[in-house]
């Protein structure tokens, strides 16, 4: 079913054009390190829930999770470009399964994802909060399902929509709620009654909470909680990623 | 057995039905030319028999395989170069036939001497390395051909592989096309609009109008259709007498000239000028395909321009959006 060669090609190729587009490499970490940078020193005075940790090391964790959602849904995104370069005919013609052309894709977006979350992961230990080689280890780690989890989002949108224009949509509509939801720059104990019920269908609340279990010690929920939604929402969109793609057809 | 066999094939999109009922059969080794004007159903059928599209109903079997059923054991067998190229940006011309040689499950020991070969082949081993947003159309086009190629497929596609090329790379595309034939026996879907291009390759040419096949023989024989030879006449022209004549196969008007095909011009044209009435002009020359092509699919691709003359300009918009 899934052919193993062909899936190391597929990725081959989304690395060689990933490491060729260094201007994407540095957008796409504009917005987190504003964030970080000008919301989490400005609100100086904003308290940390964590004890022990100012705002702007409280909201790491989320900036973390916010940079692998952004690369990530994106990247889905961009298949779209495929299809208008009729570079995914040539994809599509191919004697491999639709699984096989979705699993080498989302290994793409995976190893996009990861590369940005090392990089915010580098400048938080050099200037934000001190973390140990096993805490950049663990977060790396955790990195793998949630990058995962959320290219397959954006693979099964890109897949279905027909325009670029469609991209704008995607971010005002889901990629920004699913951040402000998450609880990344807030502490979910004392939020709004309709925010916690909310917040319990958004995956990228589960990897914000993983995350700061990791870096600070103290979550929401329990590591395992969020490691059995992270994998919950893994197989959902594996499901909905793999039906999508095996809809593809050229469009003429 | 048939390398390609097609049973009532029909697509229908939701305002237009691009393939019709087409049943074709195509044996092993032959190259089959496919023409047709504009939007009568080519580029569709053969996305059909590549399994790209599937059809609305009927069957085909590829390579002995149902295109519906069994679409990756058709994929293995064969090789498409697209009409509009789709070889990758941002990629070298050596990556893209690697990606493609590993997709196509290729073993790895042989991949790069096929990739040098290939790249021999089409004239771009000093560019390998380039990216293929550097190359000009014509060296996109010979990417996408080596690519087609690479795997050495038993059924090729090519759909207008020549479409923008200088003659020289014609010529050596037509070459390897008939090495292939000949030495691997591949059997080769071509479309083509050069009616020249077709008339050289093909052993048995179809043409296609609104979705269906509506002339399907050898070039020889389709050509005798018209008739030998096209004899143009001006003045004040006798048409009846022209039609009785045994040997006249058709008589047309055409800008003010009568358009008359007949058999064996030596030996009958004497006769013909005796029986025409008063004649001020005379040319005589060998029918080509193009006049085939002309009066089979003609009819359509006069209506189409007065209906569809806005249209070729968004195309052309949609065509220029690329990538950033």
């Amino acid at each position: 079913m899934i052919n193993l060669n062909a899936v190391y090609a597929l990725l081959l190729r989304e690395a060689k054009i990933f490491f060729r587009e260094k201007e994407r490499i540095i957008s796409i970490l504009v917005s987190p390190l504003l964030f970080l940078f000008v919301m989490g020193k400005g609100m100086a005075s904003g308290t940390s829930p964590v004890a022990g940790y100012t705002y702007q090391q409280f909201i790491f964790p989320g900036i973390i999770a916010m940079v692998i959602l952004f690369t990530a849904i994106t990247y889905g995104l961009y298949i779209i470009w495929d299809k208008r370069l009729d570079f995914l005919k040539e994809v599509l013609a191919a004697p491999i399964s639709r699984a096989t052309l979705f699993v080498g894709k989302s290994l793409g977006g995976m190893l996009g994802a990861i590369i940005e979350t090392l990089l915010l992961l580098v400048i938080g230990a050099m200037f934000i909060i001190p973390l140990s080689p096993l805490k950049v280890l663990l977060c790396m780690a955790a990195a793998f399902p949630i990058s995962y989890m959320i290219t397959n989002i954006g693979l099964t949108i890109g897949a279905r929509m027909k325009s670029m224009e469609g991209f704008g949509l995607v971010m005002s509509f889901l990629t920004w709620p699913l951040f402000f939801f998450s609880g990344a720059l807030f502490d979910m104990n004392t939020a709004a009654p309709y925010i916690k019920v909310i917040s319990l269908f958004d995956p990228v609340t589960y990897s914000v909470d993983l995350m700061r279990i990791i870096m600070l010690g103290q979550g929401y929920f329990t590591a395992w909680t969020n490691l059995a939604a992270i994998a919950a929402f893994s197989l959902a969109t594996t499901f909905l990623g793999v039906t999508s793609f095996g809809k593809l057809q050229q469009e003429k | 057995m048939a390398a390609i066999k097609t049973d009532n094939l029909v697509k229908r999109y939701s305002e237009v039905t691009a393939v019709n009922g087409v049943s074709l059969e195509i044996p092993e080794g032959e190259v089959f030319g496919l023409l047709g004007p504009n939007g009568a159903g080519k580029t569709t059928l053969i996305s059909m028999l590549a399994t790209l599209v599937s059809p609305t109903s009927g069957t085909a079997l590829v390579a002995g395989h149902d295109i519906t059923t069994h679409p990756l054991e058709v994929r293995k067998n064969i090789g498409i170069v697209f009409q509009e190229p789709s070889v990758d940006d941002l990629l070298t011309a050596r990556e893209n036939l690697y990606l493609h040689s590993m997709l196509y499950g290729m073993p790895r020991r042989e991949i790069n001497a096929k990739i040098d070969m290939m790249l021999a082949l089409v004239n771009l081993s000093d560019r390998a390395g380039s990216m293929v947003k550097t190359f000009s159309g014509g060296m996109r086009r010979r990417l996408e051909i080596a690519r087609g190629l690479i795997h050495g497929p038993r059924i090729l596609f090519l759909d207008e592989p020549t479409l923008g090329l200088d003659p020289a790379s014609r010529k050596a595309v037509w070459a390897h096309i008939r090495k292939l034939k000949e030495a691997h026996n591949t059997t080769i879907i071509l479309t083509t609009h050069y009616m020249e291009e077709a008339d050289s390759l093909a052993d048995r040419i179809g043409i296609i109008n609104r979705g269906k096949i509506i002339e399907l023989d050898t070039p020889q024989a389709l050509k005798k259709k018209v008739g030998q030879d096209l004899v143009f006449l001006k003045g004040e022209i006798n048409e009846a007498a022209l039609k009785a004549l045994p040997f006249v196969n058709s008589v047309e008007l055409e800008n003010g000239h009568y358009k008359i095909g007949i058999t064996n011009s030596g030996a009958n044209l004497q006769a013909l000028l005796n029986a025409g009435g008063r004649i001020e002009e005379v040319e005589v020359r060998r029918v080509t395909l193009d006049d085939v092509f002309l009066k089979f699919a003609g009819q359509q691709i006069s209506e189409d321009a007065e209906e569809h003359a806005e249209g070729i300009f968004e195309r052309i918009a949609v065509n220029k959006s690329t990538r950033r």
